[in-house]
């Protein structure tokens, strides 16, 4: 058994250390919100936070994790949508909608370590986030949008 | 206003499934309810498109996937337009499979084509003034007026002259016993309140919340995950194979061959991936060990010198070629192409002793149904497919052969549990179906006046039609996407000739989002453009001159060369290029703004796109379309590319298979026509004229000619 804590809640599970923390978030503890999207780290559809930082789940063991607070889209607002959301829909980006919670969870370390972020932070921080449905524009638009308002809350 | 008849057997049939179905839903949000949840709750059910409740609720089941394009928003906006619904009480729900289902034009459950608004558009506008007739004659007949006297006004019937008013909710349960009309009349146009508008997505809630359910998301009670070891070498088969260590991984709890390769249940997709990793398989390569992208290249060059079918024949395009003085000659090279979209392919199956349920993210269910129907021996109607979201697709979820959906039915065959497949990105990028690769050869006349005279083109590529069911779109043995675009391209130039070769090889092959337009508007908006610079004419002037018959193209040509300030001074190292491409009944023009990098490689900045797609029924989802298919088109023309070498396909995943991101992405303007005629495809038409668009501007800019795709500077001539 090993313990992680998720979204604030310690979770006991039985697995291999090696197994990434995305098919645990997934398979074990019933999460589906964090994606599959590559396996390799190179699209970011898997993207939580560890302490607060953007990290692949895809290719982060268990193991790594440790204690660590682990955060998924399920846990970014206690209740209701926070200010990034809220930009989300106000911008419509979502197209299939499949990369968003990764793209949501990326653009949200960002704002709490640089709640003003210029273009070209914005492309440093999201350029790790694959969208084959394009909507970059829109993306930017609401993470500025966010920042406007005050960041992530 | 129309008023349409219609029979109303065939109108107002919702079959046994239809009704019924598989109830396993919960509520997700206000407005998006999972499969199964309002069928049965509902009173008032007048068509198979529209559940009313009591509550006020109107359910709209909607027949065509949610891949991304809007259908789940745009769709419903068609029902409640004429149904006079409360927007804000309007839910959708995923149709289940059946032939009340079908699409209009193509006689099967499919999403594609770019054809849901317009083959939906005089369906769905149906089915909502229908149902909102049996409202009002349930209204009148409760208050003893006639129904003529009532009007309808967002989920209200009113009686103005009493002042009295009813919800729809309040009628729901008399209107059901209401004698549906045998005609209906539709809105004016210049009456529309919630078509024209901007109206967000439905499902967009759950969508950024992670609660939005994708195929790979569907969990059922004791299901188990499956991974397929697939052959390394297009065309090739399992000679044998040994699962000893594959099953010695614990929580690996069976292998088993299969028509594509090789299955290793497990109880998780991690452990089935170890268990995949463990087999030890011999393959049979087959004919397909022979194939090489160089050579296969070089075949087809040489079959572009070489007559072909015939596909276009105006005038006498190879008398002119001999007799003018100016001729201009080019071979154009398109590579394959993975539709790579965002969620690998998946589809879970539970196989019961009398039938067998599918949930997967799928763009053509009546495909998958007969293909499992086949695969199982059981009557199709005993085949349920519960359609999810679907993460991207672009043509990859509707296969003719429905191959991931029939691997899952054959890895769940047989199983006592549900049986969740999936595809690693590796097997998405590696197991097939591709937009072909093509080739071109062109020659084109100019007369004195530098105007072209003849135009003379040379296809050669894989057919995507031949030997599927969709065999029968072929005409004289030309597959009508192997050369839309290009058989009719509507410049007038008095002799074209367009000829193609379709051979047969090892790699499958698909359609692509813009299909045939992916490879003819890149090729043929690039050649006018060398014809425009050989004759020393302006290429937006040379495009209007030769659309005057065809004002539609000419009005976005000259809407976007306006927008984009064509003509005008750039900033130094800065080159615009212009594009026209009609697809799908839509026209798009673009006008992409480019630089090179320091280190030589192309920078799109800026691409202004026009677009006249009909009546825009969802202006802003049009805008995103348009948007999201100039980010495909530019990651074809800057960066992706299936290669072959000895059967093997060379690449694997985004590191070597790399699309667009965020930190190249360019502004992108959307500039939408205003039109009164009906509503055409958007999902597709703003892809073809981006990568013609950039190589013309490249040209521009360096004064070297982009003939090969993905574009690389030091290959330009």
């Amino acid at each position: 058994m090993i313990t992680l804590s998720v979204n604030g809640r310690r979770r006991e599970v039985d697995a291999d250390p090696t197994t990434p923390l995305l098919w645990v978030l997934r398979d074990t503890l019933r999460m589906p919100g964090t994606k599959f999207g590559c396996g390799i780290a190179m699209c970011g559809a898997c993207t939580v936070h560890v302490n607060g930082v953007a990290t692949r789940s895809c290719i982060t063991p268990i193991s790594a994790v440790g204690s660590a607070e682990v955060t998924t889209i399920e846990g970014l607002s206690e209740d209701g949508l926070t200010t990034l959301q809220e930009a989300w829909l106000e911008h419509d980006v979502v197209q299939c909608g499949y990369c968003q919670s990764g793209q949501i969870m990326s653009a949200a370390a960002l704002l709490a370590k640089t709640p003003n972020p210029t273009d070209e932070e914005i492309d440093t921080a999201m350029s790790g986030n694959i969208c084959r449905c394009g909507a970059y524009n829109r993306i930017r638009d609401a993470i500025k949008q966010a920042a406007n308002e005050g960041g992530v809350r | 206003m129309t008023t349409t008849n219609f029979s109303r057997r065939q109108f107002l049939e919702t079959s046994g499934t239809a009704v019924g179905g598989l109830v396993l839903g919960f509520h997700l949000s206000d407005r998006w309810v999972r499969r199964g949840m309002a069928q049965s709750a509902a009173p008032f059910a007048p068509n198979a498109f529209i559940r009313l409740a009591t509550d006020e609720t109107v359910t709209i089941l909607v027949n065509k996937s949610e891949m991304g394009q809007g259908v789940y928003t745009s769709l419903p906006m068609l029902i409640a337009e004429e149904l006079d619904a409360d927007w804000e009480r309007v839910q959708i729900e995923p149709a289940p499979v059946d032939p009340a289902y079908n699409h209009t034009g193509f006689g099967a459950q499919i999403t594609g084509g770019s054809t849901s608004i317009p083959s939906s558009w005089q369906q769905f506008r149906e089915a909502g003034a229908m149902a909102r007739a049996l409202l009002v004659e349930a209204a009148a007949q409760e208050w003893g007026t006639r129904a003529r006297e009532l009007e309808t006004e967002t989920g209200f019937v009113l009686h103005r002259s009493s002042g009295r008013r009813a919800s729809y909710g309040q009628l729901a349960e008399r209107a059901a016993t209401v004698t549906p009309p045998t005609s209906v009349t539709l809105k004016d146009p210049k009456d529309f309140t919630i078509i024209g508008t901007n109206v967000k997505r439905l499902e967009g809630p759950d969508k950024v919340t992670g609660r939005a359910e994708f195929g790979l998301d569907v969990m059922l009670p004791d299901m188990l995950t499956a991974v397929v070891a697939h052959p390394p070498v297009c065309g090739g088969k399992v000679r044998r194979f040994s699962a000893d260590a594959a099953r010695a991984v614990p929580g690996v709890v069976s292998v088993k061959e299969i028509a594509s390769g090789v299955a290793v249940i497990a109880k998780d997709f991690w452990t089935a991936k170890q268990g995949r990793d463990a087999l030890e398989i011999e393959w049979d390569d087959g004919e397909g060990a022979m194939l090489t992208t160089e050579s296969q290249r070089d075949r087809y060059r040489a079959l572009t010198d070489e007559p072909g079918a015939v596909a276009r024949d105006d005038g006498d395009a190879a008398a002119a070629l001999t007799s003018v003085a100016k001729t201009i000659e080019a071979v154009y090279e398109l590579p394959y192409l993975a539709h790579a979209p965002m969620e690998p392919l998946n589809a879970t199956v539970r196989v019961t002793g009398d039938g067998c349920d599918i949930w997967a993210g799928t763009q053509f269910q009546t495909g998958d149904q007969m293909a499992a129907a086949a695969i199982l021996g059981i009557q199709p109607q005993n085949i349920r497919v519960h359609t999810t979201l679907l993460g991207g697709a672009f043509g990859r979820r509707a296969n003719p052969t429905s191959d991931f959906v029939s691997e899952a039915v054959q890895v769940a065959k047989g199983e006592s549990v549900p049986i969740k497949t999936i595809w690693t990105r590796e097997d998405d990028i590696q197991c097939g179906y591709y937009r072909p690769m093509f080739v071109h050869k062109l020659k084109a006349t100019l007369d004195d006046a530098g105007m072209p005279l003849a135009w003379h083109q040379r296809i050669a590529g894989q057919s995507i039609l031949s030997g599927t069911p969709f065999e029968a779109m072929m005409q004289n043995g030309i597959d009508p996407s192997s050369v839309e675009g290009a058989a009719d391209m509507p410049y007038t130039i008095p002799h074209q000739r367009v000829e193609l070769h379709s051979p047969t090889e090892a790699v499958t092959v698909l359609w692509w989002r813009s299909v045939g337009h992916t490879h003819t508007a890149f090729v043929n908006e690039s050649f006018l453009d060398e014809v425009a610079h050989a004759g020393g004419r302006d290429p937006f002037e040379l495009r209007r001159v030769l659309l005057q018959n065809s004002p539609r193209e000419l009005k976005v040509l000259e809407l976007a060369a306006e927008k984009s300030g064509w003509g005008q001074p750039l900033p130094e190292g800065r080159a615009r290029g212009i594009a026209v491409r009609k697809s799908f009944e839509s026209f798009v023009a673009e006008v992409a703004e480019v630089s090179l990098t320091a280190d030589g490689t192309p920078r799109v900045h800026r691409v202004v796109c026009a677009v006249d797609c009909g009546i825009a029924v969802n202006p802003w989802n049009i805008e995103a379309q348009v948007e999201g298919a100039v980010v495909f088109g530019l990651s074809a023309a800057l960066h992706s590319e299936i290669t072959v070498d000895g059967g093997r396909v060379q690449q694997s995943n985004f590191h070597d298979y790399p699309v667009l991101r965020m930190s190249e992405m360019p502004k992108v303007e959307v500039h939408i026509v205003e039109s009164d005629e009906a509503p055409t495809g958007i999902g597709e038409p703003g892809v073809p004229p981006a990568a013609p668009a950039v190589a013309n501007a490249l040209f521009a800019l360096t004064g070297k000619r982009i003939r090969k795709l993905p574009i690389r500077m030091e290959e330009a001539d």
